[in-house]
């Protein structure tokens, strides 16, 4: 058996003697390989963007609104019924094990005035809870307390958006915006968050006390009601039991019996979103498996042109098997030219799929995440390929009769 | 001392309903060091009996003892490495790998007979030496002429000091002067190495510079002479 450094010069060598065939063979696998890798970084782009941004909505989190009213009946929508209220919050918080923490909140939009500068953007009155819920960090100030919403007082935490258009570089800690002409001292500022999953600026808010928001900025309809109260389960095993909980302790605390419709609506907004990843997932394997067809084609492309040089080369096949070469000396030689083939073809692949994600992203706006992975794998298939296709091609060339392909012209 | 020996010989081919008997019943042995010509008309046999004694091909009946070694229901793989070792080809058509240099065409052997890089260089630039191609060793086979073509086949064939050189009409394609060269090529490596010759040949002129003449007529050997050698 001849040596493997032997052989790979051989198949070079054989190869190099038609350079312009084996780089057109190569195209197959190169564009194989490259279409394979890009389709990949595009799926996996937009699942680990949709991934950051429900990250950036915080975990673990589920959502309670109001049900809906109906005038004449003419219903009005959930949201519309104001039979959420700040006790039921603290209940929640209190009597579902699951849950870890709770914020009520109250939100409208105002124009809000620093200085000789004013801004719209959204107001949400909550509590303390809120940043735990978000995973939202402060990048400097402090957050309020639960004695600035027992009190009302007219503090705010503002986000990015709001700093940059309000305050631009200054430092916004300790100046006072008004906001409905009211005065609020800022006291802390909101960590980047960026783009919530439904394309949202989410550093576009201020964050106020829910009691400072009901009292001062947007009113009740009945005191002590809120919009909305946010909770965030103890982790993600605990979502589905956080769910149930919230459902019972509402339809109990709210008089609904089993016949009833619910007033409310318990929703989970990371399940929600983790069906949009699993469905951006799915169409990741979709577009790689389209993209590995033409992976495949290019495997036939390399046992055809195998089958063309293995005729071609019937005389130096019978040459070599006269001077003494095995059955194992000839297709080892032949299955090493196609997997050299495929493998250069795989390499330039590589490169043509980062070229071809990074223009991707740039032209089209795609975001693009090359993965080792998907390199490794498609390097791995493309080699594969050429074993698999060079294999019989190969096998013809090592069963033919020494004699036959003397005589060959 | 016997280098070949074959007895009761056949070879059958079947072509449709007509059994065509290329050899029949062929006993001959021929001793190391001798230098055979096979001669006769196209279709009596000599390719045939050459393939054989080539480990080519596999006669349907007899048997043959190459070397001390019987040649008989053996692997293809095991056939390969006998003509690796043992025999040295030299063929009409000098049946050299295009685009490879003189040097590389004349280490193949040793590529299959598993020698390392160095080993092979060095006795590949030996063997071009000893059949006159110094300084022609990264020509290719179209930058040589015929009779350098087949100097280096001659190379190849002793390269892996196969005891045995079959010649299927080594000269056919060559001019009488190169032919005349050739000849005394392998009448030297003949006498210097005692390397048993066996070639075939349609030419008189060529068939002098052995010492032994077999003749076949329709797949049967009619005649087996002994000559003075041409010098």
């Amino acid at each position: 058996m001849i040596s493997f450094s032997s052989t790979f010069k051989l198949s070079f060598r054989a190869l190099r003697v038609n350079k312009m065939r084996s780089a057109l063979t190569m195209l197959g696998i190169i564009i194989g390989v490259g279409a394979v890798i890009a389709m990949l970084a595009v799926g996996t782009g937009a699942s680990s963007q949709i991934a950051a941004q429900i990250s950036s909505m915080g975990s673990n989190m589920i959502l309670v609104v109001p049900g809906t009213t109906t005038a004449g009946g003419v219903r009005m929508g959930a949201g519309t019924q104001s039979t959420l209220t700040m006790d039921d919050a603290a209940a929640i918080e209190k009597e579902c094990p699951a849950v870890s923490d709770v914020a009520p909140t109250q939100n409208g939009a105002a124009q809000v005035v620093s200085g000789h500068l004013n801004w719209s953007t959204g107001i949400t009155g909550t509590t303390p809870g809120m940043l735990n819920v978000r995973d939202w960090p402060l990048s400097s100030g402090r957050p309020f307390t639960a004695q600035d919403v027992r009190s009302a007082t007219k503090v705010c935490l503002l986000g990015q958006t709001v700093v940059d258009n309000l305050f631009g570089s200054a430092d916004p800690l300790g100046q006072v915006i008004r906001i409905k002409k009211i005065p609020f001292i800022v006291i802390g500022v909101l960590g980047p968050k960026g783009q919530s999953p439904n394309g949202q600026d989410q550093d576009d808010t201020i964050y106020v006390p829910v009691t400072t928001a009901q009292k001062k900025l947007f009113g009740t309809t009945f005191p002590g009601t809120v919009r909305a109260i946010m909770v965030k389960a103890k982790s993600a095993g605990d979502l589905a039991a956080a769910e149930q909980q919230i459902n019972e302790l509402l339809k109990q605390r709210h008089h609904i019996s089993q016949k009833q419709d619910n007033d409310f609506t318990v929703r989970n907004l990371t399940q929600m979103m983790q069906a949009a990843e699993q469905s951006s997932k799915v169409m990741t394997m979709l577009l790689g498996a389209i993209a590995s067809v033409s992976l495949l084609v290019g495997g036939i492309g390399i046992m055809n042109i195998m089958l063309v040089s293995v005729t071609e080369r019937t005389r130096e096949i019978g040459i070599r098997m006269a001077i003494g070469a095995k059955t194992w000396d000839i297709r080892y030689q032949f299955i090493i030219e196609a997997l050299t083939l495929s493998m250069i073809g795989g390499t330039a692949g590589i490169a043509i799929g980062l070229g071809g994600s990074k223009i991707l992203s740039m032209l089209a706006g795609w975001p693009t995440v090359v993965s080792v992975p998907s390199i490794l794998l498609s390097f791995g298939f493309s080699g594969l390929i050429g074993i698999f296709f060079g294999y019989y091609p190969a096998y013809k060339a090592s069963l033919l009769d020494p004699i036959d392909a003397l005589r060959y012209e | 001392m016997a280098i070949i020996e074959v007895s009761n010989l056949s070879m059958t081919y079947r072509l449709g309903d007509i059994d065509l008997h290329a050899l029949s019943n062929l006993t001959l042995s021929i001793d190391k060091g001798e230098f055979v010509a096979v001669m006769g008309p196209s279709g009596s046999g000599k390719s045939t009996f050459m393939n054989i004694l080539g480990c080519l091909d596999k006669p349907t009946q007899g048997t043959y003892i190459l070397d001390g070694q019987l040649v008989g229901d053996i692997s293809r793989d095991d056939l390969a490495g006998i003509r690796n070792r043992k025999i040295g080809f030299v063929f009409q058509g000098f049946n050299l790998l295009p685009r490879t240099s003189a040097i590389e065409n004349v280490e193949l052997p040793m590529l299959y007979a598993g020698l390392s890089p160095a080993e092979r260089t060095k006795k590949a630039m030996a063997a071009l030496k000893s059949v006159g191609l110094e300084g022609r060793e990264h020509h290719h086979p179209n930058q040589l002429s015929g009779g350098q073509q087949q100097r280096v086949a001659i190379a190849r064939a002793l390269v892996n000091d196969a005891p045995i050189i079959l010649a299927d009409e080594p000269t056919g394609n060559l001019d009488t002067k190169t032919s005349n060269e050739i000849m005394e090529l392998f009448v030297k490596l003949n006498n210097d190495s005692n390397i048993t010759v066996i070639l075939v040949t349609h030419e008189n002129d060529i068939a002098a510079y052995s010492r032994r003449v077999i003749r076949f007529v329709d797949g049967a050997l009619v005649s087996d002479t002994r000559q003075e050698q041409r010098r």
